[in-house]
């Protein structure tokens, strides 16, 4: 009897180690995965472009939520600065990619896989350096560490116009363009946006199969051991300095490819973007995904991303709320009050996030119609 | 030398706001062993509270007021969304108060509107001159006020039961509970007092200066102060806040020197001396170290 027909009709029997740790160890799994990827490659044929730019942009926001998963869900290290370390990623980008003869600094190298690894080599860099710090602290020592490096950088991000151009003002992002083909330009058969999703969503694909990878190799049972109780973590001979090194520098090597891609969306960057709100946002992600999970931490992108769209729709139900900005109460109000309220409300009554939500369902229709 | 004096009577003033908001701090921590990011958001309310009372019943009344109602408000955050999550984690209930300090800065904006405030304290931007020394009211004030603030924190926690209560709880919760203890009414008046606490120390802050939307940024400072100070030291969050505040000054006062740094380099002086101090001592100057190694 080979082991396939023994396995056959009983799901979760493994008969090797190999198959129990394999990237989609059931059947529902491996089909699950192959929908979800279709309806995402067909969504461009679907979507208007105005929507299929903010699907873009979730699927990049996905990839810098993914890094900060990394360090926080399973190394368990909580960083508030992963703006910063977007910071550092869209800029060096910018710079590589930008304009030798024009406002700010730029080597006018626009090759994208030449500033894309460039400005995730740059973020992981700076991230290395962070993480003396972190191998030293914990918990919310460590949390408040970082949210100073968010202020260090605005700071620098401001007063450096020469590379960022200036608070307010701005400058230009990094260019798509792969070889000399424009990804970012409306070509023959596809616009634009479409494309631009194409290549997101490979990208997000790529980054998130890597990530996940790592979290069932050797440098990710120890992060999750390190997450667990550092203390037993280092009696069992995980190097702490080490893999905390590892978690941060990963963090941020994927913060830095994000920042990279994040605002080429829009085309345009202002230093002032990373500030702590977008760490928070980031933490959203992370928390009502499901820390500790990839998959979570792309629902949580996605979730939050897409969260604006929907409230954008709400002074047509609710018409006390306001579409201008200028005007109590109004949309950009109650999304931030949204942002808040839901990291409050998931942390009470679903820790495991969005992916907990999903397990209990799952659970729930498993043993149906027993399911008690 | 003029020049030095005035900055560190600028320090001192600023630094004692520092150390108010930075005891509110320290209080939650030594309480509940989480760090409650909701203070900027619990400052601001107060302040903008004491901007709309003080035209009617005067700054020292609105004051009160404002530090009861801000106590008042950091009460029912406590129950509501702290009290649920005892025994988690402490990084869940410190993103909690980051989620809180959002909600409630959003709605105390929508008061703010889009002009600014005055807390209309009865310094304004007047000097007085200490033999050839011009020094702010608004600074004297704040130094008093901190020190009589601190004094009667310090009263309280050695003098009276409740105060008792408290330090018995923050050195170890189960004892304290088993000698009769309410924990909870301790978790609830530390939060309490971090409210009146971030309210008293928001408004000394504003006086002479607009309040804006941006102005809660302002505590945050408290966060170097309290980790340059240990987190769960009272003395520590007091000589921080004045060590910072003073640092800060300081580098305002000097910064033409080295223009490379940029404009404003003292908003980020407090970060870089605390980044610093944890290269040197991970558990600030006065905090208690955490004996474990691996």
């Amino acid at each position: 009897m080979t082991a396939r027909s023994a396995t056959a009709g009983r799901p979760l029997l493994y008969t090797s180690y190999a198959s129990d740790m394999a990237l989609l160890n059931t059947r529902a799994k491996q089909v699950g995965v192959l929908v979800v990827l279709l309806l995402a490659a067909g969504l461009p044929f679907v979507l208007l472009d105005p929507d299929l730019q903010l699907v873009a942009t979730a699927c990049v926001a996905a990839i810098g939520a993914i890094g900060l998963g990394l360090v926080t869900g399973y190394a368990g290290q909580v960083s508030l600065g992963h703006a910063f370390f977007l910071g550092i990623g869209a800029y060096t980008a910018a710079a590589i990619s930008g304009d030798p003869d024009g406002r700010t600094i730029g080597l006018g190298v626009t090759n994208m896989l030449v500033w894309l690894p460039a400005a995730g080599l740059v973020a992981g860099l700076a991230g290395v350096l962070v993480a003396p710090l972190a191998t030293r602290l914990r918990g919310l020592y460590l949390a408040i560490v970082t949210l100073g490096l968010v202020f260090i950088g605005a700071h620098i991000f401001n007063e450096w116009s020469a590379l960022t151009g200036g608070a307010g003002v701005g400058r230009s992002t990094a260019r798509l363009e792969v070889f000399g083909y424009r990804i970012d330009q409306t070509g023959v058969y596809f616009t634009r946006d479409q494309k631009l999703y194409w290549l997101m969503l490979g990208l997000l694909v790529v980054f998130a199969v890597a990530a996940r990878n790592l979290a069932r190799s050797k440098v990710g049972r120890a992060f999750t051991a390190i997450r667990d109780r550092d203390i037993a973590a280092g009696v069992i001979g995980v190097n702490l300095a080490k893999y905390k090194t590892i978690a941060f520098a990963l963090s941020s090597f994927y913060a830095g490819c994000a920042g990279a891609l994040l605002y080429t969306v829009s085309g345009y960057v202002e230093p002032g973007t990373f500030n702590l709100l977008l760490s928070v946002q980031y933490i959203a992600m992370v928390l009502i995904g499901g820390a500790g999970t990839i998959s979570g931490a792309i629902a949580g992108a996605f979730f939050i991303t897409l969260l604006p769209r929907l409230t954008r729709e709400l002074p047509a139900l609710l018409p006390f709320i306001s579409g201008e900005a200028s005007k109590v109460p109004n949309v950009f109000q109650v999304e931030t009050i949204l942002y808040g309220s839901l990291i409050i409300i998931f942390l009470i009554f679903e820790p495991r996030g969005l992916y907990g939500i999903w397990v209990r369902l799952r659970n729930y229709w498993k043993a149906w119609p027993f399911s008690y | 030398m003029v020049d030095v004096l005035e900055a560190l009577a600028r320090g001192l003033g600023i630094g004692s706001v520092y150390a108010l908001l930075a005891l509110g701090f320290v209080i939650i921590y030594k309480a509940t062993r989480v760090i409650s990011f909701a203070q900027p958001a619990f400052m601001l309310a107060g302040v903008v509270i004491v901007t709309f009372l003080a035209k009617s019943i005067g700054f020292w009344a609105a004051l009160a007021g404002a530090a009861a109602l801000t106590a008042v408000l950091a009460l029912g955050v406590e129950r509501v969304a702290v009290r649920p999550m005892i025994g988690k984690p402490a990084f869940a209930v410190a993103i909690i108060t980051l989620g809180v300090d959002v909600v409630i800065r959003v709605v105390v904006n929508a008061f703010i509107g889009l002009d600014v405030r005055q807390v209309d304290d009865p310094w304004g931007l007047r000097i007085v001159s200490v033999a050839g020394v011009n020094i702010q009211q608004r600074h004297i004030a704040m130094f008093v006020a901190a020190a009589i603030v601190v004094t009667l924190l310090f009263v309280f926690f050695q003098y009276t039961r409740m105060g008792l209560a408290m330090r018995a709880a923050s050195f170890d919760q189960e004892t304290a509970l088993a000698q009769g203890v309410s924990v909870g009414a301790v978790f609830a008046l530390s939060w309490a007092m971090a409210g009146a606490l971030a309210a008293i120390g928001g408004t000394f802050a504003a006086a002479g200066t607009d309040v804006d939307g941006a102005f809660w940024v302002v505590a945050l400072t408290a966060l170097p102060v309290i980790i340059l100070g240990g987190l769960d030291s009272l003395p520590g969050a007091v000589i921080g806040g004045l060590t910072v505040g003073v640092l800060q000054e300081l580098a305002a006062q000097y910064q033409n020197h080295a223009p490379w740094l940029g404009g404003n380099v003292s908003i980020i002086t407090p970060y870089v001396v605390m980044l610093i101090v944890l290269l040197v001592r991970p558990y600030g100057l006065f905090g208690t170290r955490e004996v474990e190694r691996v």
